[in-house]
């Protein structure tokens, strides 16, 4: 049953996305890219990472994309003439480089000689917080554990660059006068 | 569940390489942007299954961190396309050609 959904929900990916690519307005594209960041959650879920399928769902599908959809809508910028692609030279090399990069995926994770398969981890429900690492847990309390202990450092610089990238940002779309 | 951890890593694989050809191909910098985030969602979705198939917490917790990350960048980059849409009236790549001249 959950191989018939894993395979379901990364056909809905990898098809979204694609169309994603390909569509020739943007808008549509962006729609296309909620529904397969959206597979993606699924996906997390079929992996029991239940906090990250619903952090991917509220910032991925909820707040990027909506701005995403929101400066697409502010521009305007689907009424330009021409193709929305490049010259063919780069239609070219773009599909060469494609089947290049996919040839090697499909090498190293299917057919006869691919990488070793491990087992599945037996799945904690509680953390205990004890031990050297920090064991698999479907619990979002894990996450405190490790923000607040192993990855203290990463945490606060994480911070930081928040507040950094807001500061940039009001910088950045501040209106310069032309005179100065 | 019976899938392994090779079919995460192809879906994830081929993911990355579909955002490849959306940055190669399109002319359109919010597309481009977009196919960007594709590519980092295909590496959260390997990273979350290396961090269920090894038994740790360690890459939940860099999937945590990219999330962050990645929604600050798309506030500056989006502040950067608008600032260059008032000065150019254009964020097609193929006009935005002054070093090539």
């Amino acid at each position: 049953m959950l191989d018939i959904l894993f395979y379901v929900f990364a056909a809905i990916v990898l098809v979204s996305a694609l169309l994603m690519v390909v569509s020739p307005n943007a808008v549509n594209g962006a729609m296309c890219m909620i529904v397969s960041f959206v597979g993606t959650a699924a996906l997390f879920v079929l992996l029991e990472a239940y906090f990250l399928a619903i952090l991917q769902v509220l910032v991925y599908a909820g707040a990027v994309m909506v701005l995403f959809l929101f400066i697409i809508m502010l521009l305007d910028v689907d009424k330009s003439e021409g193709s929305y692609f490049k010259d063919k030279l780069t239609l070219g090399a773009a599909i060469i480089g494609f089947a290049l990069v996919a040839i090697l995926v499909c090498s190293a994770f299917a057919g006869a000689n691919h990488l070793p398969e491990p087992g599945l981890m037996p799945v904690l429900e509680n953390p205990t917080g004890e031990g050297v690492g920090i064991p698999f847990t479907t619990s979002s309390k894990s996450f405190g554990y490790s923000l607040f202990s192993k990855y203290m450092l990463p945490f606060q610089v994480t911070g930081f660059l928040l507040l950094a990238a807001m500061i940039g940002v009001i910088v950045v779309s501040k209106k310069h006068e032309e005179n100065s | 569940m019976t899938v392994g951890l090779n079919a995460f890593l192809l879906v994830s694989g081929l993911l990355f390489a579909i955002g490849l050809l959306g940055v190669i191909l399109r002319k359109n910098t919010l597309v481009i942007y977009m196919s960007l985030e594709l590519m980092l969602n295909a590496v959260n979705l390997a990273l979350v299954a290396f961090s269920r198939y090894n038994g740790t917490m360690d890459g939940n917790l860099f999937v945590f961190f990219i999330i962050t990350v990645a929604a600050a960048e798309v506030a500056l980059g989006l502040a950067i396309i608008v600032a260059l849409f008032r000065r150019r009236q254009s964020v097609m790549v193929d006009q935005l050609n002054a070093l090539s001249r």
